[in-house]
């Protein structure tokens, strides 16, 4: 998150002072609407790009589901390999996550949940690094915030069903700490429970996404810059940035998949968090 | 904090990135709302099912496995026990056959010594047959020689057949008398 701060600063100080090198610019995130301009359905790249993940995933997901099926009804009791890849998928969230941190039946009743957080955020972080779309879905704060605001929705409905609203008490009035102390707990309890849980989840995913995207595009864009408009000697950082460019695309790749695994293991550990019995 | 400063920085840029624009939000909600439905109701379902499934046929598999287990188990035993039946049964047999074996060697022997016998009884009895013969023919032989023979140192004197009859016989009667004497 530093990364990022740091670049938002560049790129704000870069529109301000103006130069040959195309810099970064964080109106790289908002491209021009394509279709249903003005109305709130409007269509811009990352939009677009959000509806083709969406539909490879179902296509994806669609096989891998319809393979669960027949093999059920055959009977088949050794997975091939594609069932097995998906196998591995969805055991990922459901075991190594969610199992793990609720214990089975828990696990499997957030289940939906969760997968559909690690895939989305997975799936749209990932458009950042395919060349073409090169750009992160998850980078508009938009998508961040629906799936916080789903997880803040999930984990106080799970406190509430358990708990009722001895829920807000135990989180808010935390046992063992004398009443008086209450004036200065309670508020900062607030804060990091039910504002801090959500912006957090969101804006973690958000920045690391913007932070990459442009890491990227400045690397790749001096490069562009050192090769064609440079002269002579300068032509050679031309190498140093593409490697730079190279090494960042990389490291894009296990962001991608860290921040999803973060913000799914997160959102499950505010649930258990909710329906842990008083300390 | 971290957090403020990030919102403070964001601010100053234009358009700010943390503040989303309507189709933002209503392309996301979409698209949440799709593959939340989409993995609640149809992924996740088959994917239990199927795993469900497998854990079943594999419990049963294993218990069937058991079954067998133990029924192969029964069967060695069963197999084993017979074995040793067979096996006294064989050693019975043997046993008998080697008596039986022994008693017609027995028999055998004994049939022999009697055959033995009374081939020997037989031989015997051809001797004292042809002994007989033959003392028989002797005696008609040394008769008429031994009449020879006193008629050619006697001569005339004996041509009277009543004395040489007399003669014959008495010589005769005396070499049986030595012969019985000799014999005993």
């Amino acid at each position: 998150m530093v990364h990022a701060l740091d670049l938002l600063n560049v790129v704000v100080a870069h529109q301000a002072s103006g130069s040959d090198f195309e810099s970064p610019s964080i109106n790289e995130f908002y491209p021009q609407v394509v279709l249903f301009e003005g109305t709130p359905f409007a269509l811009n790249r990352i939009m677009m790009i959000r509806l083709l993940v969406t539909v490879l995933l179902i296509g994806v997901f669609w096989l891998w589901s319809s393979k669960f099926k027949s093999s059920t009804k055959q009977g088949k009791l050794v997975p091939g390999k594609f069932q097995l890849m998906g196998e591995i998928s969805l055991n990922f969230v459901r075991k190594s996550i969610a199992h793990e941190q609720l214990g089975k039946v828990d696990g499997d009743r957030f289940l939906p949940l969760l997968t559909t957080i690690f895939f989305i955020v997975l799936g749209m972080n990932v458009t950042g690094i395919i060349p073409s779309l090169n750009i992160s879905s998850t980078a508009l704060i938009g998508l961040p915030l629906v799936l916080a605001l789903a997880a803040y929705v999930t984990f106080i409905y799970a406190g509430i069903k358990k708990h009722g609203m001895g829920f807000f008490k135990s989180s808010l009035f935390p046992s063992g700490v004398p009443p008086v102390f209450y004036i200065l707990v309670t508020p900062i309890e607030f804060l990091s429970t039910f504002i801090l849980r959500p912006v957090t989840l969101a804006l973690r995913l958000t920045m690391n996404m913007i932070a990459g995207h442009l890491l990227l595009v400045l690397c790749f864009g001096a490069t562009s810059f050192f090769l064609f408009q440079a002269d002579g000697f300068f032509k050679a950082f031309g190498a140093g940035t593409f490697l730079f460019g190279f090494v960042f695309t990389l490291f894009e790749m296990l962001v991608a998949f860290l921040q999803a695994y973060v913000f799914t293991l997160l959102t499950t550990v505010y649930i258990q968090l909710a329906l842990a019995d008083e300390h | 904090m971290m957090i403020s400063r990030i919102v403070a920085a964001a601010a100053e840029a234009d358009p700010n990135p943390l503040l989303p624009s309507t189709p933002d939000l209503v392309w996301s909600s979409v698209v949440f709302a799709v593959l939340l439905v989409f993995f609640w109701t149809r992924v996740l379902p088959n994917f239990k099912k199927n795993l469900d499934a497998r854990t079943e046929a594999i419990e049963g598999r294993l218990e069937a496995a058991e079954k067998a287990q133990a029924e192969a188990a029964a069967k060695t035993a069963n197999i084993e026990a017979e074995q040793a039946a067979a096996r006294a049964e064989a050693s019975q047999i043997r046993e008998s056959a080697r008596a039986e074996g022994a008693a017609i060697l027995a028999e055998l022997k004994e049939q022999a010594s009697a055959e033995a016998a009374r081939l020997t009884a037989t031989a015997k009895a051809q001797i004292e047959a042809e002994r007989q013969a033959a003392l028989i023919s002797l005696r008609a032989e040394v008769g008429s020689l031994a009449i020879d023979l006193a008629s050619s140192v006697v001569g005339a004197s004996l041509q009277n057949d009543k004395i040489a009859a007399g003669v014959v016989d008495q010589f005769l009667a005396s070499l049986e008398a030595d012969n019985k004497a000799g014999k005993k």
